[in-house]
């Protein structure tokens, strides 16, 4: 049992908004530089820089979550996270298929590179990461649950993007139990609008689009064991 | 009709000055999602979404003006790319469809 730092929502140079140095290795190396335990990969809707990132992290002796960060049809996003990379990579196959295909123009929006397990650029994805799937949002969380993952809303407080700007309600359908807010210090007033986060876990995250702002190790949760399985668990069931 | 016709009406104000570009239809539409796939060029966009991604997705579809309807928000972010791309944005106190259809009756007019 113990408490352990994270920082579960991180974009490699993946995702077209992330620095081109946010290379898998680059990520791993700076989360155990600021001293982490515990870090997510979640580039938008892909896990494909996962295998590297979890190599690269094995290596430094920090925990790498495999996940993504899913638009949904509404463009809310909504991060995903897995105890496996075999997980994870199968989850990738599903949402890409769901993903509304435009070609990227990496001129206007950056490059997606996909990065092999040597440090080395094996790929650049062709479709436009950041478009929106056509997945609904409260549909996700069953899919993201049937691969042995979890979801939470991301950024729940930003003003697009994000559960309360694009749909302003929790669908009664929801049952989530984990949710992220960028800024704290505006928990109590979100609360105050929608009392079903009582019951929730808050997490907050960097989103970090480049290295360094990904979150040094201020954040801290409790997990009976430092494992993928322990934290995914936590995530769908914080509160016994 | 260019983008620049419509700064003389009465509800709209230039946020920024960007390329001059034929304008002859209306799009609305707040999901990025549904500008990239459906939206054509010589359009104005007339939506709520005033952050960067939008410009970068009318770059992506050639979008002549982007209009901001009932005054929503411009971010520094959004400001500074639609400079940087010469898009042009408009603000309007109007809601979008009545935004929609000043456009659409200058246009047409």
């Amino acid at each position: 049992m113990g408490s352990f730092s994270y920082d579960l929502h991180i974009h490699s140079c993946l995702s077209p908004c992330g620095s081109d140095d946010n290379t898998p290795c680059n990520i791993a190396g700076m989360a155990a530089v600021q001293g982490l335990n515990i870090f997510a990969l979640t580039d938008h809707n892909t896990a494909k820089n996962c295998p590297a990132a979890m190599a690269a992290a094995e290596q430094y002796g920090v925990l790498c979550i495999p996940g993504l960060e899913v638009t949904t049809a509404e463009e809310v996003h909504v991060v995903c996270l897995f105890s496996s990379l075999e997980a994870a990579l199968c989850f990738d196959d599903e949402i890409y298929h769901h993903l509304i295909k435009v070609k990227n123009n990496t001129e206007i929006f950056g490059h997606q590179y996909i990065y092999g397990l040597n440090d080395e650029i094996v790929g650049e994805e062709e479709n436009l990461l950041i478009n929106a799937t056509d997945i609904e949002f409260s549909k996700l969380f069953p899919m993201a649950e049937a691969h042995g993952g979890v979801a939470f809303p991301a950024h729940i407080d930003k003003d697009a993007y994000s559960l309360f700007s694009n749909l302003g309600f929790i669908p009664p359908e929801c049952t989530f139990k984990t949710v992220e807010v960028k800024n704290p210090a505006k928990l109590t007033e979100l609360v105050g609008s929608f009392p079903y986060l009582n019951n929730c876990m808050v997490l907050t995250n960097s989103d970090a689009h480049y290295l360094e702002h990904i979150n040094p190790p201020k954040n801290t949760i409790d997990l009976p064991v430092l494992s993928h399985t322990a934290l995914i668990n936590k995530i769908k069931r914080p509160i016994e | 009709m260019n983008n620049n016709d419509l700064f003389s009406i009465e509800e709209f104000k230039v946020l920024n000055e960007g390329s001059v570009k034929p304008v002859t239809s209306v799009y609305c539409s707040d999901l990025l999602s549904s500008v990239m796939g459906r939206a054509k060029s010589e359009t104005a966009w007339v939506t709520v979404m005033g952050n960067i991604n939008a410009v970068a997705v009318a770059v992506l579809a050639d979008i002549s003006v982007i209009v901001l309807a009932g005054n929503a928000a411009a971010n520094e972010d959004f400001l500074s790319k639609a400079q940087e791309e010469g898009i042009t944005v408009i603000s309007s106190s109007l809601p979008i469809f009545e935004t929609a259809l000043k456009i659409h009756e200058a246009i047409n007019g």
